[in-house]
Order: C-alpha cells, then sequence, then structure tokens
C-alpha cells in the first residue's frame, strides 16, 4: 500500500481533497495539494513548531502527520483565522504588539496560542512563556509574542462569554 | 527530510494489527502518536518496510480503574491523560510528570503507550511506570502477556516485547491516598529530552515512611529503580538528613553514560540533586 490515496478533510470549514502517497506529510499535503502556504515548514522533527495547526481543535505538529492520517479530521490553519476580511483578535494582537518580525514562526505561534488560550483562557505570564516554548522564534526574543497573548486573552474570554449567552 | 516509502496499513482492530506484525516478521513499525517515530522517518534513521498506523483502532483509547488499578488503552493521548480529573485524583505523579513531555502541541499526538513502547531512557513515562511498579499488557499471535515495569526495558530504544507483539494496554496501581509525590526534571530547555529526571512517591505514617518510590529517567539506558535509597526512607523516616542520605545513595545507584548532553559526572550528581528536591516535595504534599 504505498499507492496514492484519497484524503478527505475539512479545512477552515470548507471540504477538500486530494490523492498522495502515504508517505507524504501533513503540512507538505496543505501547501502542495491544498496550495495553502501559510502553514510554514521549518524542521521537520517537531521541535520549531513552524508548522502547529489545530487537528479537531488541538494543537498539532503537521509535520509529525502523515496527510492519510488526517483524513476525516478538521483542521484549522492560519488561513481559517480570518473572518470576513477582519483579522483574528490574536493577529490584530501580535500586529499592535510587535509579535512578528520576518513572520517565519508566527502561523505556528498563532495556533499554538489559540489552543493554549481555549485550555487556559487567562494565563499568567510563567503560562504564556511555557506554551509558546513549544514554538521558536529567531527575530523577536519573544517579549513582543508573550505581550500580544497577553493582551488577546481578555478579548477572546468576552467573546466566548459573548458566545454562550442564550 | 522526507519520510522514506513504506507500505502504509491502517488497521482498525487490534488482532488485524497483530496479523500485519507478524506478516511482516519484524520490519514494520507501530506508528502511535508518532512524536517520536515521524522524525526518524524524517531523518531516514529508520526505513521500515511498513507502518502499521494504530491510530484508527478506537478500542485502545480509554482511562478506566478496576480494583484500584487504573488502566490506559495504549493510545490514550498524553494531552488525554493531562486534562484528565481520574489521573489527577488517581495518579497525581502520572500527571505531573505528563506536564514535562515535550509541549502541548506534542502531547495532543502523543500517547502513553508509544512513550514506553519506544522506551527511551530520557522520557517520562517509563519511569513513572517504574517508581509505581505498573505493568503492560501486550498482545501477540499466542495471545495476551503481561510485563511487569522491571522486566519491560531491555536497553536504550529496546523493550523485551517481540516483534509480532502490540502494547495495547498500561496498568498502574493508583497511588494510596494521602501519598506525596514529585517529578523533577532537569532539561536545558522547558520541553526538552531530560537530562536527569526523578519520579519520586512517599506514604507517610506519622513520622515514619511507610512506602517510597523513587526511579529514574535519563540516568542509564534503562530506568532506574532506587531501591536503595527508599530503603534509607523506609528505615529512617522522612526527615532531612535520610533525604539527604537517600539522595546521596540515589547518586551511588546509578550507572549513567556520557553523551553530547551532559557527561556521566554530572548526570550522576543530577541525580542526587534532585533525588532530594523530589522528596522533599512529596513529602511536604504527603499527608
Amino acid at each position: 500500500m504505498t499507492d496514492p490515496a484519497t484524503v478527505r478533510l475539512t479545512v477552515n470549514g470548507t471540504p477538500r481533497e486530494g490523492r498522495c502517497p502515504p508517505r507524504k506529510l501533513l503540512v507538505d499535503f496543505l501547501r502542495e495539494d491544498l496550495a495553502l502556504t501559510g502553514t510554514h515548514v521549518g524542521c521537520e522533527h517537531g521541535i520549531c513548531g513552524a508548522c502547529t495547526i489545530l487537528v479537531d481543535g488541538e494543537a498539532a505538529r503537521s509535520c509529525l502527520m502523515l496527510a492519510v492520517q488526517a483524513d476525516g479530521a478538521h483542521l484549522t490553519t492560519v488561513e481559517g483565522l480570518m473572518t470576513d476580511g477582519a483579522l483574528h483578535p490574536l493577529q490584530e494582537a501580535f500586529r499592535d504588539h510587535h509579535g512578528l518580525q520576518c513572520g517565519f514562526c508566527t502561523p505556528g505561534m498563532l495556533l499554538t496560542a489559540l489552543d493554549l488560550l481555549r485550555v487556559k483562557p487567562a494565563p499568567s505570564a510563567a503560562d504564556i512563556r511555557e506554551g509558546l516554548s513549544a514554538v521558536l522564534c529567531r527575530c523577536t526574543g519573544y517579549h513582543g509574542i508573550v505581550k500580544a497573548v497577553q493582551a488577546a486573552a481578555p478579548i477572546l474570554r468576552a467573546r466566548t462569554e459573548q458566545r454562550s449567552r442564550p | 527530510m522526507k519520510p522514506p516509502r513504506f507500505e502504509y496499513h491502517a488497521p482498525r482492530s487490534v488482532d488485524e494489527a497483530v496479523d500485519l506484525l507478524g506478516r511482516y516478521g519484524g520490519d514494520a513499525k507501530v506508528l502511535a502518536g508518532g512524536q517520536s517515530l515521524m522524525p526518524m522517518l524524517n531523518f531516514r534513521l529508520t526505513r521500515p518496510a511498513a507502518l502499521i498506523d494504530v491510530n484508527r483502532i478506537a478500542a485502545l483509547a480509554y482511562v478506566r480503574e478496576d480494583d484500584g488499578v487504573v488502566a490506559f488503552g495504549a493510545m490514550t493521548r498524553q494531552r488525554t491523560i493531562e486534562f484528565s480529573p481520574e489521573v489527577a485524583r488517581r495518579l497525581p505523579l502520572l500527571r505531573e510528570a505528563t506536564r514535562w513531555v515535550g509541549h502541548l502541541p506534542i502531547r495532543s499526538r502523543g500517547t502513553i503507550g508509544g512513550s514506553i513502547a519506544h522506551a527511551d531512557p530520557s522520557a517520562e513515562y517509563p519511569a513513572v511506570l517504574t517508581a509505581l511498579e505498573g505493568e503492560v499488557v501486550a498482545q501477540g499471535p499466542r495471545g495476551r502477556r503481561t510485563l511487569q515495569a522491571a522486566e519491560l526495558f531491555e536497553t536504550y530504544l529496546t523493550t523485551r516485547l517481540a516483534p509480532d507483539e502490540l502494547l495495547v494496554e498500561v496498568r498502574l496501581p493508583a497511588m494510596p491516598a494521602g501519598a506525596g509525590h514529585a517529578f523533577e526534571e532537569f532539561a536545558r530547555r522547558h520541553g526538552d529530552f531530560a537530562i536527569v529526571g526523578i519520579a519520586a512517591m512517599v506514604v507517610r505514617d506519622g513520622a515514619r515512611c511507610r512506602t517510597a518510590r523513587l526511579a529514574t529517567a535519563g540516568a542509564g539506558p534503562v530506568p532506574v529503580r532506587l531501591r536503595a535509597a527508599e530503603e534509607i526512607l523506609e528505615r529512617d523516616g522522612l526527615g532531612d538528613a535520610a533525604i539527604a542520605a537517600a539522595a546521596a545513595r540515589a547518586a551511588e545507584l546509578v550507572r549513567p553514560d556520557s553523551d553530547v548532553h551532559a557527561s556521566a559526572d554530572y548526570r550522576r550528581h543530577l541525580a542526587g540533586v534532585l533525588t532530594a528536591r523530589a522528596l522533599t516535595r512529596a513529602v511536604e504534599r504527603a499527608r
């Protein structure tokens, strides 16, 4: 079974389909087969975190999954964060607090931070630093990123409360 | 880099997976959470003829308690363990150790069975399995058998599981009520592999120590149960002098190797320091 297999999955709310050999990494499938190049390929061994996406709502390295393993899954990539042409509040916060410079790690930072804020809606600075240690940034020195996540936390909490209101 | 070519199978049942393992006679690798195997494939450090992906076997993901033993399906994710109220209540040492396993995005995929079967000597779960005298259940063509923690690990990245056996369950005795615990680890950066880690549990009986459990990560080719250090506590109690004596004994008991990350001497020193820290915290928590 080295032959190409069909992979059907939902990416950013849209059903997508492609064919690829089993050894194709999920991150390469996203970029090459689905033309979603927002997710970046960094180290290809799970250390740098640039390729982090949400798989069924949980942050995971897309370089450590085969595309065929994502058959049937719901993925969120950085392309799925904007709504109606408006940046996600977390993206706004990254822009406002100088949370990015070259931008290579940013997609992974955003999805990692989003997962962190879902698990811990009111994180301490130490929680944020621990959570973001999952992604390497070589430009910013992390301070701006930590500030951005700190600033986004109350905004995302308010959004969640608003949604859960009857 | 990218993985080499392999035949890919995603069985839906344990029987099917075991059949496939038998068919490849040792040339297949089991793909669990993939957080160690996928990097090895990407670097082409391993070139198996086939991957048996057990992620589609729904029956391998569960946490259930039976008669004082908490049983984990091999495919239970580390993330599930981290947030399980049952684990927090019954196995707080496992929960604390889980926070040291990589990062949250790694734990979303990584599994308890995969971590133990991979047998990386610096990994946290093998140390906890060893400290708590847990066991694993393996299924092969001739049925199921149980292996104790003490007999499971052979050497670096090697267990005594046969090539046609699949690790299907991890069983840990629930910690006694009031037991104190701590997992201490030193790594250069949070989330990196441990240079040394220590899993500790103490059960207090007034000023005395009814049971002490200590095991290492990263201090040799397999997890080391520090029985002679435990005996000091069980004999002399849980005071500062006994903790210091147990820590000194721990450093003598380990036989670490030197590698690019740390020298054997440094690891030995860390084994003592971390044992003292782990015991101090465990004793504070014990009731």
